[in-house]
C-alpha cells in the first residue's frame, strides 16, 4: 500500500482525441452490456497514455461520465493501480527501474544509484529539464533479464552500468534504443545459446529482435514519448534520424513469414499521433456486436451479484427498463407514477436529496421520476419498488429520500412565494 | 534430459514467427475439432488422465477444476479467464508464451472453453506486459479473421476471446482479486465461498486458470493425457517451464521435466552457480512467495510440487531464485519484505499493517539494529499473519521470512551481536 494522491496542478479539462475516442467505444462494446465499468482501466490507460503520460483529474470525471460510474470509484481505480502517475512524468522518458530481489542480485541498486545520479535525487521527481523521471517498480516480469528497467512500452534488460548510461544517453539525444536485452542474447536463452530447442524446423530468417516485426502495431500514445516529448525532439536537431529510425523499425523484417503477423493497419484509429493502432482496433464490428448480443443474456439472467451497474446502455435510448429488475421490483411493491419528460418539464436537481447520485438521478429519469413532489408522494409499496428496482433494499427509508424530497419541496414554494 | 520432441513450447524463444501461419506449420490448430466434437467429458477426462496440476503456483489439478464447473446451465453464461496477471518475483514464463506462441494460448483458451461449457473468455494480462499483449491482441485477430475462433467458426464452437489488461497491482494475480479488477473496481480479493466456479465474474459461473495451464492443454489432446503423464514423476507429471534468474552464470527461461533435479536444471542450462555449485547459498525455489532452500538441502532435490512442499517450501511458479555466497541474504529477503508491503491492497488489518511492520524489522535486523529477543517477536507476527487473511498475499508474505529464520537464525544473531559490539565500541572510545 502506498500513499498516492493527485496532483496539486491540474489542467482545466481533459478530451480524448476522437480516435482514442473511438478506440474506447469499441473497447467498451467488448464487455457485457451494463458492464461496462468493466473498460475503466484500458481506457485510463489510454488517456494516460494520450496526456503526457500521466493521468490528470478532469480525465478521472470523464472516463466516469463515459462509463457511467461514481467519480469515486474511478479515482479508487487511479489510485489504486500504481501504473496510474499521478504527476507530470518526464517528457522523453519516465525509468521504471526493477528493485525486486532476483534484479537486486543482478545488480539494480547501481542502476537506481545512476538514476538518483543523472535524474532526480527522488523518485517521481522530474529532472532539471522535465525531461526525465524515475520510479522504483516492483518485479516487472522479466526475472531471468535482470536487472531490467521498462520505459513505455518497452523493456531494456540484461543491463549494465555501462549499457543503462548508454541507453538513457541515447533516450537524452531523441532517439530510440533497442529494445529487450542489451546483452549479446536474443530473448531469454541462455547467453552462450539455447541449450534447447537448437533445430528449429522452421528456417524462416531470426529476427534481430522479436518485436521488429511489431513495429506497425506500436501503439502511439503508448509511452512519455507523447505529443510534447515530439514536439519537443521536432524542434531538436535530432528528430529527422529519430524518424528514420521508426520508419525502419515500422518496416516488416525480411522474409515472408511475419507478414501475417501485421494487423491491418488503420490509419484513421491511431490513437494519438500519426502511427498506426495496435492490432485490436482492428477487431471486426461483426465480433463486438455479438459480444453485445451475448451480453444482453448475461446482464438479464446472471445480472446476480448487485444492481448497481445496472444496464445503461438503456439509458441512451430511452429504450425501456431492465425487465429482470422490473419483475424483481413489481414482486416486491407498486410501480410509482411515472411522468413523461414532456409532463415533467424542466426536472428537479434530484441530485439535492442526499443519497441520489449521478448515476441513480439518471436512473430515476429512466423510471419517469423527475420532480421532487413525485417522491414526496410516495407511499410505502411505491418505495418498496423502487427499491427493488434499485437494488437498494432499506436505502430509501435509512435515507428518508421522501422526507428530504418533501422539505425540499416546501423550500422550493417558499422560494417562490 | 527431456528431448526437443517432447517439448510443448517449440517456440519458446522466438527462433520462429508467432504468427498463425507459423504456428499451424509447428502443428498447432490441427485436429482441434476432434477434440471439440468429443465433447466436454472427453476432454476432461484426458485432463485428469494427464495429472496437469495448474501452472500458476497452487498446483491444483486442472481437470478437476475444470470438472466444478457447473453441468447445466442455469441461464447465466459460463465464462473461462486466463491469469496472465504474471507478477510472482521471479516469474517471467507466460511472457514468453503470449509474445512467441500465443496461438497455443488462443488454441488451449477454445478447448479448455468449451470442457467448460463457456463461450467467453477474458485473457487478464498484467499492466506491464505491453509487448507481450499487443502480439497476444494481434494473434487472437488472425484466429478470428481465420475462422477458428468466434461466432460460426469452424470449429462448430462460438467462442469469444477479449484480451484485457491490469495497470500494475501484484494483487490482480490472485483469482477473485482479478475477477474484481476485470469488473473495473480495485483489485480486492473476495471472500470464498461463493467460490468462482459458483459466482465469478458477473456473478456468473468462471473458471480462472494460468496461461502455461491453458497452454499445455492442445498439445495434452493431441497426444494424449498419457504421454503427459509419463513425463515427470508420479503425481507431479509433464513438462514445466522453468525461470532460472540470479546468480547463475546464464539466466534463463526454459521448458523442463518435471522433476528434474535442481542441480541438473541449473547446471544443464544455465552453467551452473556462479562461482561453482559450493558458492551455493540457498535457492527460493518457487517464486518470492515460498521459502527459501539452504544450500545444504539443495542435493537431489527434484523440482516438484510435492518434494518441495516436503521441503517446507513449494514449486510455485517455477521461478527458480538462486543466491551464492555473495548474497546478503537478510537483505535479500527484506526486499521481498518490501515487495509484499507494496503490494498488500489493504483490505485485511493483519497484512496491511503486518507487512510493513515485518518489513521495518526486516531493515533493522540487515543492520543488526535490533534485540534478540525481536527475532522471535517477528516470528510471531509471521505467524499471526499467516492464515488470517482473505487471501494468501499474507501467507506469502509471512513464508519468506519464516524461511530466512528457520535456516538462517545464526546469520541474524551474529549481525545483532556484531552491531551491539560496534556500538559498545563506539561508546568505550568516547
Amino acid at each position: 500500500m502506498a500513499v498516492r494522491r493527485l496532483a496539486d496542478e491540474q489542467p482545466e479539462s481533459f478530451s480524448f482525441t476522437p480516435d482514442n475516442l473511438a478506440w474506447a467505444k469499441r473497447k467498451i462494446a467488448d464487455y457485457p452490456v451494463g458492464r461496462q465499468a468493466s473498460a475503466v482501466i484500458p481506457i485510463l490507460w489510454r488517456a494516460q497514455e494520450q496526456h503526457a503520460g500521466w493521468l490528470p483529474e478532469p480525465a478521472i470525471r470523464l472516463v466516469a461520465d463515459m462509463l457511467e460510474m461514481p467519480y469515486i470509484r474511478v479515482l479508487e481505480v487511479a489510485t489504486f493501480y500504481t501504473m496510474f502517475q499521478l504527476k507530470p512524468v518526464g517528457t522523453v522518458a519516465h525509468v521504471n527501474v526493477c528493485g525486486t530481489t532476483p534484479c537486486m542480485l543482478r545488480g539494480s541498486e547501481e542502476l537506481i544509484a545512476i538514476c538518483k545520479k543523472r535524474i532526480a535525487a527522488h523518485a517521481f521527481e522530474l529532472s532539471a529539464d522535465g525531461r526525465f523521471s524515475w520510479e522504483e517498480v516492483e518485479c516487472a516480469g522479466a526475472c531471468v533479464n535482470a536487472p531490467m528497467v521498462q520505459i513505455g512500452s518497452e523493456t531494456y534488460e540484461d543491463l549494465t552500468v555501462d549499457s543503462f548510461n548508454a541507453l538513457l544517453d541515447t533516450f537524452a539525444s531523441g532517439a530510440r534504443p533497442k529494445p529487450g536485452p542489451q546483452s549479446a542474447r536474443r530473448v531469454s536463452e541462455p547467453l552462450s545459446g539455447a541449450t534447447t530447442l537448437k533445430a528449429p524446423a522452421d528456417t524462416s530468417p531470426r529476427h534481430e529482435s522479436g518485436d521488429e516485426h511489431l513495429g506497425t502495431e506500436k501503439n502511439a500514445g503508448e509511452d512519455p514519448a507523447t505529443p510534447a516529448a515530439k514536439e519537443e525532439q521536432a524542434a531538436s536537431p535530432d528528430s529527422s534520424d529519430r524518424s528514420e529510425a521508426e520508419a525502419s523499425r515500422s518496416e516488416p523484417p525480411a522474409g515472408g513469414a511475419s507478414a501475417t503477423a501485421e494487423p491491418p493497419a488503420e490509419s484513421d484509429t491511431a490513437p494519438t499521433g500519426g502511427q498506426e493502432a495496435p492490432p485490436q482496433e482492428a477487431k471486426p464490428e461483426a465480433a463486438s456486436a455479438d459480444d453485445g448480443a451475448n451480453a444482453a443474456e448475461a446482464t438479464a439472467e446472471g445480472d446476480v451479484d448487485d444492481g448497481t451497474e445496472a444496464p445503461s446502455q438503456d439509458v441512451d435510448e430511452n429504450a425501456g427498463l431492465d425487465t429482470a429488475a422490473v419483475e424483481r421490483a413489481d414482486a416486491s411493491g407498486a410501480r410509482p407514477p411515472a411522468l413523461t419528460p414532456e409532463e415533467a418539464g424542466e426536472p428537479d436537481d434530484l441530485q439535492k436529496i442526499s443519497g441520489i447520485g449521478r448515476v441513480l438521478e439518471k436512473r430515476l429519469h429512466q423510471l419517469g421520476i423527475y420532480k421532487f413532489s413525485q417522491i414526496a408522494a410516495w407511499d410505502q409499496p411505491h418505495k418498496d419498488w423502487v427499491s427493488g428496482y434499485l437494488t437498494f433494499k432499506g436505502r430509501i427509508d435509512r435515507e428518508r429520500w421522501v422526507e428530504q424530497a418533501r422539505a425540499l419541496l416546501d423550500g422550493k414554494q417558499d422560494d417562490a412565494s | 534430459m527431456l528431448s526437443d520432441k517432447d517439448r510443448i513450447f517449440t517456440n519458446l524463444y522466438g527462433f520462429e514467427d508467432w504468427s498463425l501461419e507459423a504456428a499451424k506449420k509447428r502443428g498447432q490448430w490441427s485436429d482441434t475439432k476432434t477434440f471439440i466434437d468429443k465433447g466436454r467429458d472427453f476432454v476432461i477426462e484426458q485432463l485428469k488422465a494427464s495429472g496437469l496440476r495448474g501452472r500458476g503456483g497452487a498446483g491444483f489439478p486442472t481437470g478437476l477444476k475444470m470438472s466444478f464447473m457447473p453441468k447445466a446451465t442455469d441461464g447465466r453464461p459460463h465464462y473461462l479467464v486466463v491469469n496472465a496477471d504474471e507478477s510472482e518475483p521471479g516469474t517471467c514464463k507466460d511472457r514468453e508464451i503470449m509474445r512467441h506462441d500465443p496461438q497455443l494460448l488462443i488454441e488451449g483458451c477454445l478447448i479448455s472453453g468449451m470442457a467448460m461449457d463457456a463461450h467467453h473468455c477474458f485473457i487478464y494480462v498484467r499492466g506491464e506486459y505491453m509487448r507481450e499483449r499487443y502480439h497476444l491482441e494481434a494473434a487472437v485477430q488472425q484466429a478470428y479473421d481465420a475462422k477458428l475462433i468466434g461466432k460460426d467458426n469452424v470449429h462448430g464452437w462460438d467462442f469469444d476471446i477479449v484480451v484485457h489488461h491490469g495497470a500494475g497491482a501484484y494483487i490482480c494475480g490472485e483469482e477473485t482479486a482479478l475477477l474484481e479488477s476485470l469488473e473495473g473496481k480495485k483489485g480486492m480479493p473476495r471472500l470464498k465461498p461463493p467460490f468462482p466456479a459458483n459466482m465469478g465474474v458477473y456473478g456468473a459461473p468462471t473458471t480462472v486458470n494460468n496461461v502455461e495451464t491453458i497452454a499445455v492443454v492442445p498439445e495434452i489432446m493431441r497426444r494424449g493425457g498419457s504421454w503427459f503423464a509419463n513425463l515427470g514423476r508420479p503425481n507431479n507429471t509433464g513438462t514445466k517451464l522453468f525461470c532460472i534468474s540470479g546468480h547463475v552464470e546464464e539466466p534463463c527461461t526454459v521448458e523442463e521435466e518435471m522433476g528434474i533435479t535442481f542441480r541438473e536444471l541449473i547446471e544443464k542450462h544455465c552453467g551452473g552457480v556462479r562461482g561453482g555449485w559450493d558458492n551455493l547459498l540457498a535457492v527460493i525455489p518457487g517464486g518470492s512467495s515460498v521459502p527459501l532452500i539452504p544450500h545444504w538441502e539443495c542435493d537431489d532435490l527434484f523440482m516438484d510440487f510435492d518434494t518441495l512442499r516436503d521441503k517446507k517450501s513449494g514449486l510455485g511458479t517455477a521461478a527458480v531464485i538462486v543466491m551464492d555466497k555473495s548474497t546478503d541474504i537478510v537483505k535479500a529477503i527484506a526486499r521481498l519484505a518490501h515487495f509484499y508491503k507494496h503490494e498488500s491492497c489493504g483490505q485485511c488489518t493483519p497484512c496491511r499493517e503486518g507487512t510493513g511492520w515485518m518489513w521495518r524489522v526486516m531493515e533493522r535486523l540487515v543492520e543488526g539494529r535490533a534485540q534478540m529477543r525481536e527475532i522471535d517477536a517477528l516470528y510471531q507476527v509471521t505467524k499471526q499473519v499467516e492464515g488470517h487473511t482473505i487471501c494468501a498475499l499474507g501467507d506469502a508474505a509471512a513464508w519468506p521470512i519464516q524461511g530466512l529464520l528457520r535456516h538462517f537464525r545464526p546469520e541474524i544473531e551474529r549481525r545483532i551481536t556484531a552491531y551491539h559490539q560496534g556500538q559498545a565500541v563506539a561508546v568505550a572510545a568516547e
